[in-house]
């Protein structure tokens, strides 16, 4: 059994990761989830999260918004509209990703006022950004979130 | 017959404009290395996008529950289309052949008795489709403040245009960008992107699908015009970058014949002033 794969992750602008890994954990819209070799071929799309890609040579940690991630045999290729390493996230950084959430949120409530679903969907995007930024050790500046 | 002074004026005169559009060149050379780069890296995820968008969308074709932006409305009959040029000119036949790409399919449009909308994305394209198509002008996104082309500016082009098919402004979409392919070719190229086409996958692995296919492909469809236009813009300011460049190196050229002939010009007047001197120097010694 091969103990490795191959993991790339590429956003629209450039490619920022391209290696070996034995694992990588991703934020999968329906939960988290960890591919390992042999995986059963999936695509899932993403929530904001943080993704983790252990390797040789260690452990990695990406913050990725939006998208969605292929598991096949050759191994794991995550396409992120918007993926950062998680050390290269700052405050301002954040702070305009949870706000075009929370836009959209505002937006979503008005357009469509008596059907739960687009709205919720919102909510959860906002949340999860939150939920995204404790995790990474960071605070969000809106009060009224 | 102009006098010397006028022409060592003009030598003067087109020696500065030679240095210009030289300098002009080579600027565009180093943009173009960019603007390459940028459209070499944005390819992995283009590539990796569409295949996945086309084995999805293989396999949900036919069923009733395709999302629009696959099937379509249904209807044919509003045609939108994102016509893409440059935002500063003095590059050669660039925005030109686009529009005039876009003029051909306005006319054939026009003719089948369909309703014709125009979205430009860059100021010349607007300028010249206002003379003729004014009416048909819907928007305009303007590109000028744009240093760097991101994802982002894409996404508000692609949001742009979502918002209008949500309300039902239109059925059919195709944008018009030019393809690169090196300094002297560049192609316009039209593409439909709603309802949404893709080249056949060839290999089709069977994978699981988290949510269900179909929650999958209405998330991802968005994204995916975001992803083609994000393409096509890149593919633009690499064209733009390219044309610009040969079309500086031909008047760079052409300024430089143009300063052999002047010389030459202005060598033999020179020399015609000098023998009509020493003309008058002479046949005057004679006479005395």
């Amino acid at each position: 059994m091969a103990d490795t794969m191959h993991f790339s992750l590429v956003s629209p602008e450039r490619s920022l990761a391209s290696m070996q890994v034995t694992e990588v954990l991703i934020p999968g819209a329906e939960g988290d989830l960890t591919a390992m070799p042999q995986h059963s071929p999936t695509i899932t799309t993403l929530r904001p999260g943080v993704l983790r890609a252990t390797g040789p040579e260690g452990v990695v940690e990406y913050v990725v918004t939006g998208g969605f991630a292929e598991i096949s045999t050759d191994g794991v290729t995550v396409l992120a509209e918007r993926a950062m390493a998680r050390n290269d996230v700052s405050q301002d950084d954040f702070d305009s990703m949870v706000q075009e959430a929370a836009e959209a949120h505002g937006k979503a409530r008005e357009t469509f006022q008596n059907q739960p679903g687009p709205v919720d969907d919102a909510a959860k995007l906002l949340a999860d950004m939150v939920a995204m930024g404790t995790h990474i050790g960071m605070s969000t500046k809106q009060s009224s979130l | 017959m102009p006098s010397l002074k006028d022409l060592k004026n003009r030598i003067v005169s087109v020696k500065s404009t030679r240095k210009i559009t030289k300098a002009m060149q080579m600027v565009a050379a180093a943009k173009l290395r960019r603007a390459q780069e940028a459209a070499e890296a944005a390819r992995p995820y283009a590539e990796r996008f569409n295949a996945v968008m086309a084995g999805l969308a293989q396999s949900v074709q036919g069923s009733d529950t395709a999302p629009r932006l696959l099937a379509g409305t249904g209807a044919d009959q509003v045609h939108l289309l994102v016509v893409m040029t440059s935002e500063r000119g003095l590059c050669g036949g660039f925005n030109s052949s686009i529009v005039r790409k876009a003029r051909a399919r306005v006319q054939a449009l026009l003719a089948q008795g369909k309703t014709v909308k125009i979205l430009t994305v860059g100021k010349k394209g607007r300028d010249q489709l206002r003379r003729d198509y004014g009416a048909y002008l819907v928007g305009h996104v303007d590109m000028s403040e744009v240093k760097r082309l991101g994802y982002v500016n894409a996404q508000a082009v692609a949001k742009d245009v979502l918002d209008r098919f949500d309300a039902g402004d239109f059925d059919v979409c195709t944008i018009y960008f030019s393809q690169f392919v090196n300094v002297v070719t560049q192609i316009p190229t039209e593409l439909q992107v709603i309802p949404a086409t893709f080249e056949p996958a060839e290999e089709s692995t069977l994978y699981d699908y988290e949510p269900s296919e179909e929650g999958i492909l209405a998330d991802l469809l968005p994204r995916n015009i975001a992803t083609q236009i994000f393409t096509a813009l890149l593919e633009n300011a690499a064209s733009e970058q390219g044309a610009r460049m040969s079309a500086m190196d031909n008047a760079t050229r052409n300024a430089g014949d143009m300063i052999d002939r002047l010389t030459i010009q202005y060598n033999r007047s020179r020399q015609a002033v000098i023998t009509n001197e020493l003309i008058e120097i002479i046949s005057g010694a004679e006479a005395l």
